[in-house]
């Protein structure tokens, strides 16, 4: 039994801290996007006013 | 769809499919290990995570090398977001390899040759992703990583000789004789392996997708600036 419990917190600290890394990459792709976008619209509108 | 995305999205799929089979075959497929019981489970894991960190390392080496050569930045890009792979892994190998040895050797840690340089090599690794957080400058962050990635690689065949070379208790599983394992672990351990090896590429590739986005809003920030 004892055994399992430390099969059991391995694993859930394997998956836990891979898929908090993916999750930090995925939300922080999904912000620089957005921040793509929104300069690139800035840099048309600043080149259609020149 | 760009090319990458669709990379992005195969990759994800496959890993997710290799990593349920390695998990099945790890906990359904091999037999309870006689003398040490489930808590033996943790080497499928423990020694592929010790596998990726020691190739997320070598990329490391290799990009340095790379951008050393020819200057461009995607190799410190390639490099950085290794280093960044490569740390979590080897957290993870200490991590499960001091459960192990608490149920094994009873002590959560002990200064052995094998775990000392392990440790060492993560902290090169840390102190390399420290030093890039510290140095605003492009180039010369490139150029002091790229060094760093380069001399640190040396420690990864000090850790993988370190139980053939000095007196160790941790297990020696590759030996003259071959491996000392059943089939059924032997094959569980090669898909382990396998799989985690398809989540280092996927991990790589959503993080050099980062990296190449970080220096599109650096380029456009820098071309609004000079208008403005």
């Amino acid at each position: 039994m004892k055994s399992l419990w430390y099969l059991f917190s391995a694993y859930t600290i394997i998956w836990f801290l891979i898929w908090s890394y993916t999750m930090w990459i995925g939300r922080k792709q999904t912000h620089l996007f957005r921040e793509i976008e929104r300069l690139k619209t800035l840099l048309s509108k600043h080149d259609l006013s020149e | 769809m760009k090319k990458i995305d669709i990379a992005v999205f195969v990759l994800g799929i496959l890993t997710f499919l290799a990593i349920s089979l390695s998990l099945y075959m790890a906990f359904i497929y091999t037999p309870l290990e006689k003398t040490m019981g489930a808590v033996q489970k943790i080497f499928y894991f423990h020694l592929p995570l010790a596998w990726i960190g020691f190739l997320a390392f070598f990329i490391v080496f290799l990009g340095g090398v790379l951008y050393l050569i020819t200057g461009s930045i995607k190799w410190d890009n390639l490099a950085y977001s290794s280093a960044e792979i490569g740390v979590i892994f080897s957290t993870l190998v200490l991590v499960t390899g001091s459960i192990w040895a608490k149920r094994a050797w009873n002590t959560w840690w002990t200064w052995d040759p094998r775990l000392t340089t392990m440790l060492i090599l993560w902290m090169i690794y840390v102190g390399y992703l420290m030093m890039r957080n510290a140095i605003d400058n492009v180039e010369r962050r490139a150029k002091i990583s790229a060094v760093i990635g380069i001399a640190g690689f040396v420690d990864v065949p000090i850790v993988f000789m370190a139980i053939r070379w000095w007196r160790t208790m941790h297990p020696l599983l590759i030996t003259s004789k071959g491996m000392g394992l059943a089939p059924s672990m032997l094959t569980t351990l090669f898909v382990s392996l396998a799989s985690f090896t398809l989540l280092y590429l996927y991990l790589l590739l959503i993080r050099v997708r980062l990296g190449l986005a970080v220096n599109t809003a650096e380029e456009i920030k820098i071309r609004l600036s000079d208008k403005l």
